[in-house]
């Protein structure tokens, strides 16, 4: 195999992994506050993607896609209030059944709303048929998006979780949310708020995603399983190593493709991501106390 | 006394419920299609087009003077859910034929229960091996992939490509392109370099591709029906893989081109003439059919149509005709009346059926179309 050849699955293996890679941010946020899974977080980007391409002819694409974030926030802020905050005290395990129905609704709405068919937002830079030459091999620029758009979102979030009282309180939230009650922290609106933040974020992961993998009414469970596989992969509540794990699985994808056939991929990745667990169940960047408490 | 009650009872409810039955007397047809998941494409534009044709059916006067009443099952396009919809809508709905299901895989499952039962299955879906080997109650609409795959060869051959590449998605649709273009490509004196299987939810198509494009190949064939016929031609021209792109007929829908946006341009792929309805010649036999049903389809749901939604027509069409050639809906007399059927001029080609050929077209049903400036234009023309 020739040295081109070797980047240019690379390449292709960042390109895979940066979308799980942004997929696998939105996880971590409601987990961070809540200790929940949340399994509609696939079904956000979904509504991200299918609102800026409804919005995009109208207007700039930078004011659709903002629109579009706002939007799916509150359609997240919705969700939590109605099928979520009047449970007192629910189980986790309930919640997290909950998120499934969930998907399951935004999905059929969403079919009902739009229709069955595939979308696209325009590339944010140049167009479908642009490619960028690194040595010899080719990447889109819209991959640079999207790396751009994790590392805005990951940037955001780490400064929000340290550095805020707000971001600090949903953290105390998830690590023991009697005691944070008692600290006189309103855990129920900041269960809202996190779904605020994992929608919106969601929602621009979705616009910066759709160009490259397209958008359509029931893309959120495939997207959701790998942003979910990467978001433990790389240890739940951490954003950084979300990322990290999402290029990580990405270019093993990639390497596995070159040499079995391209059936094998999702053998390979899932094998590695369950030896990585059998031996380091807190993920492969978190700490021990990371796995119990869930917080880091 | 008790009992003689309860005896009348149900004589009277059995009384009652057969006499609307006789009075109405409606024709019974069952439809399963993929309207919504990963197969909606084919599925949505099929139901939308048997119901708009019984509908006017209906409106017109029905057939031979029955009212039709069509029962539309949506199976998601799982093989799980066609089986048991198949079992439900002749078992408990008495339907004397069904039309569908819109995928190879689902039909393939109910090919086998057709036959046992002796129950008309006519098929949307492509696939040769629906009707090769030849199952007595099972027919289908669209071209063959035999058929598809020849006509690709062909326009190699003019390009002057000896070596390919193919990509297929990990359905039923895509398992019997890869057989056909495994067995057709030596026969045209082609080389297949390379035959890859992806997942029909991928969601990127890169690395693959790469491994393609290290078998020097002079072209990509791509075989699905899935938004992956999107994503290829992105894919390939985001890593500067700059060779002539063949599609099956699964393209024949607008939002794929769509979705690929520029990067569709120049793809090449066989299809009925529904999509290119408007430019065939007025002295065409199927022009006047295609015109008609665009026309109808398009101003109703205000969407374009597509090549899936015509395999619904022709079914209906096969099934209503038969029915009228047999006079009336004894199953027996309606299935011997579609193996000879000859000459019907439908959307996907003239068909003519015989007990050796359930599909009745030939591959002259196909076109070569290609994508310019974003709509679907004759190729070389």
């Amino acid at each position: 195999m020739s040295a081109d050849q070797i980047l240019q699955y690379l390449l292709s293996g960042i390109t895979t992994g940066s979308v799980y890679a942004v997929v696998g941010i939105g996880f971590n946020i409601i987990y961070s506050s809540t200790g929940i899974i949340n399994f509609a977080q696939g079904e956000f980007l979904m509504l991200g993607g299918m609102i800026s391409v409804s919005l995009a002819p109208h207007m700039p694409l930078a004011a659709a896609i903002a629109i579009a974030v706002v939007a799916t926030g509150l359609v997240g802020v919705a969700l939590q209030l109605v099928f979520i905050s009047w449970l007192k005290n629910p189980a986790i395990l309930r919640v997290i059944i909950i998120t499934i129905g969930l998907s399951i609704l935004v999905r059929e709405a969403s079919l009902h709303i739009w229709d069955e068919k595939v979308r696209a937002l325009p590339f944010w830079t140049g167009s479908e048929t642009s490619s960028l030459a690194v040595l010899g091999a080719h990447i889109s620029p819209q991959v640079l998006w999207v790396l751009a758009a994790s590392a805005l979102m990951v940037g955001a979030l780490t400064l929000f979780f340290r550095f805020t009282i707000t971001g600090r309180a949903m953290r105390a939230c998830a690590s023991n949310a009697t005691a944070a009650r008692l600290c006189g922290i309103r855990t129920s609106t900041l269960v809202t708020l996190s779904f605020f933040i994992a929608a919106a974020m969601g929602a621009l992961a979705g616009c910066a995603v759709s160009p490259l993998t397209q958008t359509q009414y029931d893309m959120g469970t495939s997207l959701a399983v790998k942003g979910f596989t990467c978001a433990v992969l790389g240890g739940l509540g951490n954003v950084t190593a979300a990322v990290a794990a999402g290029l990580l699985v990405g270019v093993l994808e990639a390497a596995s493709i070159s040499i079995l056939p391209l059936a094998y991929k999702d053998v390979v990745a899932l094998a590695i991501m369950l030896a990585i667990l059998f031996f380091r169940p807190e993920g492969l960047f978190g700490g021990r106390r990371a796995a119990l408490a869930g917080v880091r | 006394m008790r009992r003689r009650t309860i005896f009348s009872l149900v004589l009277a409810l059995v009384v009652a419920s057969a006499i609307p039955a006789l009075a109405a007397d409606p024709i019974r047809i069952g439809a399963i299609f993929a309207v919504t998941g990963p197969a909606a494409n084919l599925g949505l534009p099929e139901s939308r087009t048997l119901q708009m044709l019984v509908d006017d059916t209906n409106a017109s006067g029905g057939i031979l003077g029955r009212k039709i009443e069509l029962i539309v099952k949506d199976s998601q396009g799982s093989t799980e859910k066609a089986v048991s919809f198949a079992k439900q809508l002749v078992e408990e709905d008495g339907v004397l034929a069904i039309i569908g299901p819109s995928t190879t895989g689902e039909s393939m499952a109910l090919k086998g229960y057709s036959d046992q039962n002796e129950q008309i299955l006519i098929s949307c879906a492509a696939a040769a091996t629906i009707v090769q080997p030849v199952a007595k109650w099972v027919f289908k609409t669209p071209q063959m992939d035999s058929f598809a795959a020849q006509a690709i060869f062909a326009t190699m051959k003019k390009l002057g490509i000896s070596r390919f590449g193919a990509v297929v998605s990990n359905t039923g649709f895509g398992q019997g392109g890869k057989a056909q273009l495994e067995k057709l490509a030596p026969q045209s004196g082609l080389t297949l370099a390379i035959t890859e299987v992806y997942d029909s939810t991928a969601t990127d198509l890169t690395a693959v591709l790469a491994k393609v494009k290290a078998q020097n190949v002079q072209a990509v064939v791509n075989w699905s029906v899935e938004p992956a016929q999107s994503l290829v031609p992105k894919n390939m021209k985001q890593m500067g893989f700059d060779v002539p792109l063949f599609q099956s007929h699964g393209f024949g829908n607008i939002a794929y081109v769509t979705a690929a946006g520029k990067a569709a341009d120049g793809i090449i792929f066989p299809a009925g003439r529904l999509l290119v309805a408007g430019v065939l010649p007025a002295s065409h036999p199927q022009k006047q059919v295609l015109s008609a049903y665009k026309k109808e389809y398009e101003a109703k749901f205000g969407d374009e149509v597509s090549t899936f939604g015509g395999h619904a027509y022709d079914a209906f069409l096969i099934l209503t005709e038969a029915v009228k050639k047999a006079g009336g809906t004894d199953k027996y007399k309606v299935r011997d009346a579609i193996e000879s059927l000859k000459g019907l001029v439908g959307t996907a080609g003239v068909f003519s059926f015989s007990p050796e050929d359930h599909n009745g077209l030939t591959m002259e049903s196909f076109e070569m179309l290609t994508v310019k400036n974003g709509a679907f234009a004759v190729y070389g023309r």
